[in-house]
């Protein structure tokens, strides 16, 4: 007997149902998948922003702002608050588990209250469980503004 | 007319169409065991209970919240304040949830314990460990929706950690907040989970995991001399209706006397939800995540080149793949034997969960 004539009617729909069956479920789940993922936002590139004036934040007082939305910390540690020296601008994200972060005055160290993470003011971890540094901006004074930047590379 | 309406009749309609008197007469042989192990019967009914009150009270819910980053803190405040019972309402959906999960923990190990997945039950172990995740996936997507600090801090933890299940991780955590950080998009999108998809998969899962109860009977605790038996129908029950009374006096008493807000988060974390604040001192989750949070602190940044979050994520995943496949390496309690390593891991995992949810409470940070 002939190999084709195994196929018979029956098995021939079974087949064409399995095989449309599952190019449904393809044609179905294509854009259901693609749909459930957000579309990517553009990058945001804002290079440098400006906080604020230079006396909102007093010596050993920190703020917290938007920068390329995320937060980011600016802590002010000197007297001078003419002189960028005085100020210390950081991502406020952790990079453990992207808390955010808060200046501790009373240790001088930024500390994130999710799980004990510390680093310090130039962003190094101290302790707790953070995996790397975070990042830091560059301050500028200019006209009695706070300005700060991306630092360049 | 022959087909009047009276009682007898319509059951007569009935049982032409349902059969009725089947399930009746199922019921009449079903068996509860006696013995030294009765109470553990009751914590799965219980759970059930509180299991429906969320239903309930959650469907209450809806009629008022609005989830939009604009409106869900304030709708909330609405209830609390505004709406006749809406703080009942509300508190008891906040402790039912608490309740429910409870109870959950108690069922799965008394019957970690008493072997109760013994064959043919190794399906009604598996579905119910799937309600435990899904009742903590419920208490996960409703902590969010609040939208006060505390629930924007934990969520955007909890989606984190999602980032570092391995190759996965970026995709689950942009899909679980709609794009890159926790916006207005993760409350709709928690929001969604937590109304439409978690309802319909856990009342699906309970609908599975009763019929294997209903099916199989009652399991009996292993060891336990096959004795006493008390029927299902009526003493059983009302046993059980005891049991529930006594739950919703609980629940009653619980949110009348202590507004869950005020007993667990501080006013600081009332506040609203705002991305630019730091995260605030002394933040908790909700104590079944908390021997996760706590153990989170203790995984280095990196352990033997790997990175420390990720291990966490696959210890954590080891641990419920162990739970999930209990009744495949518990090859003893099939043979009807008790061994000490099932109850030695069952042991360690209790003490585990007991001791980092301690340390839990009791770090402050300093």
């Amino acid at each position: 007997m002939d190999q084709k004539e195994n196929v018979t009617r029956r098995s021939f729909i079974d087949k064409l149902v399995l095989a449309s069956g599952i190019g449904a479920l393809g044609v179905i789940g294509y854009p259901i998948t693609k749909f459930v993922i957000p579309p990517e936002q553009a990058e945001p590139d804002n290079l440098s922003k400006t906080v604020g004036d230079i006396g909102e934040i007093g010596k050993g007082e920190y703020r917290i702002f938007e920068f390329n939305r995320k937060p980011a910390i600016v802590i002010r540690t000197g007297s001078d608050a003419q002189s960028p020296n005085s100020y210390h601008a950081l991502s406020a994200v952790c990079t453990h588990l992207q808390c955010t972060v808060q200046y501790e005055k009373a240790s001088g160290q930024i500390y994130c209250a999710c799980h004990n993470g510390r680093f310090n003011l130039a962003g190094k971890v101290l302790s707790g469980p953070p995996p790397a540094p975070l990042k830091t901006f560059t301050v500028d004074v200019r006209n009695n503004k706070l300005i700060i930047s991306v630092e360049s590379a | 007319m022959k087909n009047s309406i009276s009682a007898g009749g319509l059951t007569k309609w009935f049982n032409e169409r349902v059969s009725f008197e089947g399930m009746v007469e199922h019921v009449k042989h079903k068996t509860v065991p006696e013995g030294k192990h009765f109470i553990w019967y009751f914590f799965g009914g219980s759970a059930l209970f509180f299991f429906i009150v969320q239903v309930v009270t959650g469907l209450f819910l809806l009629l008022y919240y609005k989830p939009t980053p604009a409106s869900a803190y304030e709708s909330v405040h609405f209830i609390e304040s505004e709406v006749a019972f809406g703080w009942l309402i509300r508190n008891v959906h906040a402790w039912s949830s608490n309740l429910m999960i409870l109870s959950l923990f108690f069922h799965m190990f008394s019957n970690w314990f008493t072997k109760g997945f013994r064959k043919p039950r190794e399906l009604t172990w598996i579905t119910g460990v799937f309600l435990l995740i899904m009742a903590m996936g419920f208490g996960f997507t409703g902590y969010l929706l609040p939208w006060n600090k505390l629930s924007f801090f934990a969520t955007k933890v909890g989606t984190e950690i999602a980032a570092s299940t391995p190759f996965i991780g970026d995709f689950l955590v942009r899909f679980l907040r709609g794009g890159e950080e926790v916006t207005g998009a993760t409350l709709t999108r928690l929001f969604a989970i937590h109304v439409t998809v978690l309802p319909l998969l856990a009342a699906m899962f309970v609908g599975i995991h009763l019929y294997f109860v209903q099916a199989q009977g009652m399991s009996h605790a292993l060891g336990e001399k096959l004795g006493k038996e008390m029927k299902f129908f009526p003493d059983f029950v009302y046993r059980e209706i005891a049991v529930w009374s006594a739950c919703l006096l609980l629940l009653a008493f619980l949110a009348v006397y202590f507004p869950f807000d005020s007993v667990f988060i501080s006013l600081e974390l009332q506040e609203k939800a705002s991305a630019f604040d730091p995260t605030p001192m002394g933040i908790k989750p909700e104590w079944y995540f908390m021997f996760m949070f706590q153990s989170l602190k203790y995984f280095p940044g990196s352990i033997l080149g790997m990175d420390g979050r990720v291990a966490a994520v696959m210890f954590f995943s080891f641990g419920a793949l162990v739970l999930i496949a209990l009744p495949f390496w518990d090859v003893w309690a099939h043979r009807e034997k008790r061994h000490w390593f099932p109850m030695v891991v069952g042991v360690g995992i209790l003490i585990f969960i007991i001791v980092l949810t301690t340390l839990g409470y009791l770090d402050t940070g300093h």
